[in-house]
């Protein structure tokens, strides 16, 4: 299906996904009763940070996630993807995702699907937050240039 | 039973990321391009995670335990703090930059790599800044 003016767009391809990974964090909610947010299952998988969910779990989360990632390309074939030009450029936007995502305390899962549909006002306010921040900073790069 | 919980609900994440496009940082980075060639994709996807999670805390909420174990364990907290809004402002620094969250950067490294593994080594060297130095103060 396409969207007329916007030709690159997935709508269903998104949507399904959407519905997914919706179905994802319902089952770790109904199912361990905890918050399908990456940044906070990925800090505690690694040890960096404590949470109440036990480090085995975790690591079958991120492990899950891998998998499921290899799974799909096994499946249907190679996955498009176009990185930054830069590797360093990468490191960057990593590093600040890093310091970012344990500052506000999630990222685009935990504040993003599960906070949003919980109407949680501190994820509300987060998502809110990362949308305007994200959307000024490829903008600033745009106009310095930077785009790719 | 709560390894079987985090490896299925792993998997079927990593699926639906990549069916979505939102491993591609290109495709994120496009939805971040409001002012450009803004490719809507991503609005879909958190629709259809919103989708099912609504619901899902319908239910939640009538259920006195989860069904893999004894409590919930979910946030509490509800004020809004500098460090929420300062955390979630420098998130979308690093979202826009790279095109990559937490999320697709993972479920990206067995498909790419050496770009995703540079990203994910990166943030998890972030989050120790952040529990080394910020926390603490």
């Amino acid at each position: 299906m396409i969207i007329p003016g916007f030709p690159d767009a997935q709508p269903i391809q998104g949507l399904v996904g959407g519905l997914m990974i919706g179905l994802s964090a319902a089952i770790m909610l109904l199912g361990a009763g905890r918050i399908a947010g990456v940044s906070g299952v990925l800090a505690r998988a690694t040890g960096i940070a404590k949470s109440s969910m036990p480090r085995s779990m975790s690591i079958y989360f991120v492990v899950g996630l891998v998998l499921g990632g290899l799974a799909f390309a096994l499946a249907f074939g190679p996955v498009a993807a176009s990185y930054p030009p830069s590797l360093s450029l990468l490191a960057a936007a990593g590093l600040i995702v890093g310091i970012g995502t344990r500052l506000g305390s999630g990222c685009t899962s935990g504040h993003g699907v599960c906070g949003l549909s919980r109407l949680s006002r501190r994820s509300v306010v987060a998502t809110a937050t990362f949308m305007v921040s994200g959307i000024v900073t490829v903008a600033v790069v745009n106009a310095l240039g930077g785009g790719w | 039973m709560k390894n079987l919980i985090g490896l299925v609900s792993g998997l079927i994440f990593g699926i639906g990321l990549t069916l979505s496009g939102m491993t591609d940082p290109s495709r994120v980075r496009g939805f971040l391009d409001l002012f450009g060639d803004w490719d809507p994709t991503l609005a879909f996807v958190m629709g259809g995670a919103i989708l099912v999670m609504g619901p899902a805390w319908l239910i939640q909420r009538r259920m006195a335990q989860p069904l893999g174990d004894s409590a919930f364990h979910l946030p509490g907290t509800q004020n809004l703090d500098g460090k929420l809004i300062g955390g979630a402002a420098l998130f979308g620094i690093g979202w826009g930059l790279g095109g990559l969250c937490p999320g697709p950067a993972v479920a990206a490294l067995g498909t790419a790599p050496l770009a995703a593994g540079v990203f994910v080594i990166a943030m998890l060297a972030g989050m120790m800044v952040h529990s080394w130095a910020i926390d603490r103060m």
